[in-house]
């Protein structure tokens, strides 16, 4: 509410501005004042308001608020950030209701195609601008039954190795580019002896295993193809189908080699967090994590994030890409949220339209923190190293694909297989026991 | 640029205390003016009536709540155990078969057991054993007070501390933080992975509960030792009874109903626990239970069915339980 509140009073300040602006200033000849030539498109609602509502609240919610002015100054149109940790529940309570929002932000895909019925299908201008600037993943995601619905929003990266620059450099490891490098790169450093490889902890409470997931989807969408991989996803293939086999086959050369990981059990009982701490202190080469971990890292463990390049901190941590099965099978894992409009409003339109464009993403990443998957975006604009590493998965990867688990119905993706996967390690379950058991789950409607 | 939604957005928090206020003191009021009623009422019948609207008044409030927050619930989990994950169609007892032939489930229902198994007749025990011994201290307070702390530590609390005492760290260059390994280390041992290796984990983790319950134990048995008359036990030592034989025949069968109701309550709360092993294991390593299992099904999974139906059979494994409890505390209301 206080940040709706100070968005309010700052709106109210830069519609008077902006009030002052048009009256004062002479109109250029497309009727935009001077300043304002980018907004062109977006003219002739001034005095009207847009509702977002979303999951995204303070402190992120303020530089998404910031990154509006400009827009809301040559516009004239008020933007009322609404963010609630309720939205998964709230929107539908408030769709039924009829109180709809104008704009809602859906955290993930799936919960868009519920509201098929009532969402109002994007504007020529938005699907035009969403097929210059993202890839068709991207906007798959954003569609549902043919209809395109949900422009993306900001993003984020799972296929990430973590590593210390200085450590790889200190020993002339060279960043492996293909799935066999990796496993090749794995055998040396276990074979010189002089630090254990791969550290990993599935540990996370009631969660336990996501951790374990993940790899396997980051792994099944290397080893098979996308298609293969939204089969997967949606039980189009069985679980213990040969292409899941191969992709858990693969994961296990890694995490169930003792040479790699030491103690494979105690991987069940190391927390994700700890899991990651063996890179900060040098007692492992390589943890693969989501981009999340970073900020673990360096506020508990005492690391510092820095560009790949750098190799000159003890304590340094950087990404490279979790390699393809070839140097150009480049597929990522990842999340993102989408875009989509209950209200058929010209200033709605706009504002998705807006948020599409280069333009708008390249000063919403200026302002920290945020990455998105638009090819417009320019590094430059990013500053954290490991974000920036995230920006160019996304801009060089073939396909995208979304957290399978996710995707999949709440007994498979929150519960057998994560539980399955925790067994996997902690109790060396066969790979085929785990797929049957994940299988024999899988609801049957 | 006057707009509602902006006014609405600038209230202050009085704004919205104050409505809410006068709300409140507005239902307060007729709440006070119903039971005016009620009463005023009830003065105007006849005797005989008075007499039947007295149960009903002091009776329907709870009537009402048990009604809503207990029958209704129950019933309507019992409906859901015999329906599918989102509750939309019948199919029988297909939750029940699955609840029976499933292996994971099928370890859950026998951790289940040797939990109800070991924690009530353990705590019971080891808090009847330091209850006796410090009936005849001279200053039993500092004693009592350390057994019963653990009481006062929630159970997530107590998880929590215990993960660290069975802490183990893989890599033998990291410092060790567990006592249990750090024991084992100095007796040259090399410690296992405690909360992973199946089944002793289980019996671990039972050992918190016991921890726990320990002073529970303790307290209540001590107080119904206080009870037991002096001349009684003076009798029995003219009698030439010794120590033990003065515990084994005078005092335990004096406290007997009072070490059953330590027992059964030990027993209700074993079969619902939950915390512990969600914040230990989570569930995992064969260490899982029904609550945490009920738990996991209904509101993790969204198996409404299968949550429903093991909410069930715990329903189910509780009841004789507190039947055997009630007619116990009866058998001794009617013996006064």
């Amino acid at each position: 509410m206080s940040f709706k509140t100070k968005r309010v009073l700052a709106a109210t300040a830069s519609a008077a501005v902006a009030t002052l602006f048009l009256a004062g200033c002479a109109p250029a000849d497309n009727g935009v004042a001077a300043g304002c030539e980018a907004y062109a498109d977006y003219q002739g609602f001034e005095g009207t308001e847009v509702e977002v509502y979303t999951t995204i609240i303070a402190p992120e919610a303020d530089l998404f608020v910031e990154s509006f002015a400009e827009f809301e100054e040559c516009t004239g149109i008020t933007v009322n950030w609404n963010g609630t940790q309720e939205f998964e529940a709230q929107i539908a309570v408030r769709v039924e209701g009829g109180t709809a929002p104008d704009l809602a932000i859906f955290p993930q895909p799936g919960l868009l195609a519920r509201f098929k019925d009532s969402l109002v299908a994007a504007p020529a201008k938005v699907s035009e601008s969403v097929d210059a600037n993202y890839s068709p993943d991207w906007k798959n995601y954003g569609t549902v039954d043919g209809t395109f619905f949900a422009a993306p929003l900001g993003a984020n990266v799972k296929s990430f190795v973590w590593y210390n620059p200085k450590v790889f450099a200190d020993n002339n490891y060279t960043i492996p580019t293909t799935w066999q490098e990796l496993l090749d790169l794995s055998e040396q450093i276990a074979t010189e002896g002089k630090i254990q490889p791969w550290c990993a902890g599935f540990g996370s409470g009631e969660a336990t295993g996501w951790v374990g997931t993940d790899w396997m989807e980051d792994i099944m969408l290397r080893t098979a193809s996308a298609e293969t991989y939204d089969k997967w996803t949606t039980h189009g293939i069985p679980f213990n189908d040969p292409a899941v086999a191969t992709a858990i086959g693969e994961a296990g050369k890694i995490l169930k080699n003792p040479k790699y990981v030491g103690d494979v059990a105690s991987i069940a009982t190391t927390t994700f967090q700890d899991g990651g701490a063996g890179i900060v202190d040098g007692s492992c080469a390589m943890h693969r994590q989501a981009s999340f971990i970073g900020g673990i890292l360096a506020a508990d463990y005492g690391a510092t994030i820095v560009e790949p390049s750098d190799t000159s901190m003890d304590n340094g941590i950087s990404v490279f890409y979790f390699p393809g099965t070839s140097a150009d099978n480049k597929p990522a894992l990842g999340g993102g949220e989408f875009v989509a409009a209950f209200a058929d409003r010209g200033e709605v339109a706009a504002l998705q339209h807006y948020l599409t464009t280069p333009l708008w993403n390249n000063a919403k990443a200026k302002l920290g923190g945020w990455f998105s998957a638009n090819k417009g975006l320019d590094e430059a604009n990013v500053a954290d190293p490991v974000n920036k590493v995230a920006v160019q998965i996304l801009k060089n990867a073939t396909t995208f694909r979304f957290d399978g688990s996710d995707v999949m119905p709440a007994a498979v993706g929150a519960g057998t297989f994560w539980k399955e996967m925790t067994a996997w390690v902690a109790e060396d379950k066969s790979d085929k026991a785990v797929l049957d058991a994940i299988e024999a789950s899988w609801p049957k409607n | 640029m006057i707009n509602t939604a902006f006014s609405a957005a600038r209230k202050t928090p009085w704004e919205v205390i104050f409505p809410n206020l006068i709300l409140l003191i507005v239902a307060l009021a007729a709440f006070a003016a119903v039971i005016y009623l009620v009463f005023l009422l009830a003065s105007r019948v006849n005797v005989r009536v008075q007499e039947w609207l007295k149960y009903a008044v002091f009776l329907a409030p709870a009537v009402l709540f048990l009604l809503i927050g207990l029958v209704y619930p129950t019933l309507r989990t019992l409906v859901m155990s015999f329906m599918n994950a989102d509750s939309t169609e019948f199919v029988g007892f297909d939750n029940y078969v699955w609840s029976f032939t499933i292996p994971e489930i099928l370890i859950v229902l026998r951790n289940t057991f040797v939990w109800v198994l070991f924690v009530p007749i353990l705590s019971t025990f080891i808090g009847l054993a330091i209850a006796y011994l410090t009936d005849r201290m001279k200053r039993p307070g500092v004693v009592k007070s350390l057994i019963f702390l653990p009481m006062a530590i929630s159970f997530v609390g107590a998880g929590v501390i215990w993960k660290f005492v069975y802490n183990f760290q893989p890599n033998l260059d990291k410092p060790d933080i567990g006592l249990f390994s750090a024991i084992s280390k100095a007796f040259g041992v090399n410690p296992p992975n405690w909360l992973l290796e199946a089944p002793g984990n289980t019996l671990l983790l039972i050992l918190v509960m016991i921890w726990i319950q320990t002073g529970f134990a303790m307290v209540v048995l001590s107080a119904a030792m206080k009870n037991v008359p002096d001349e009684v036990v003076e009798a029995a030592m003219l009698d030439g009874a010794g120590n033990w034989q003065r515990f084994v025949r005078v005092t335990v069968p004096m406290i007997r109903s009072t070490i059953i109701v330590v027992l059964t309550t030990t027993a209700i709360g074993t079969l619902k626990v939950f915390d512990i092993v969600r914040t230990m294991t989570g569930g995992n390593f064969e260490t899982n239970v029904i609550a945490n299992e009920m738990y996991s099904q209904s509101f993790r999974q969204m198996n409404y069915g299968q949550g429903s139906a093991l909410a069930v059979i715990l329903l189910v494994c509780v009841l004789p339980i507190i039947a055997y409890n009630i007619r116990q505390l009866r058998r001794e209301r009617a013996e006064r």
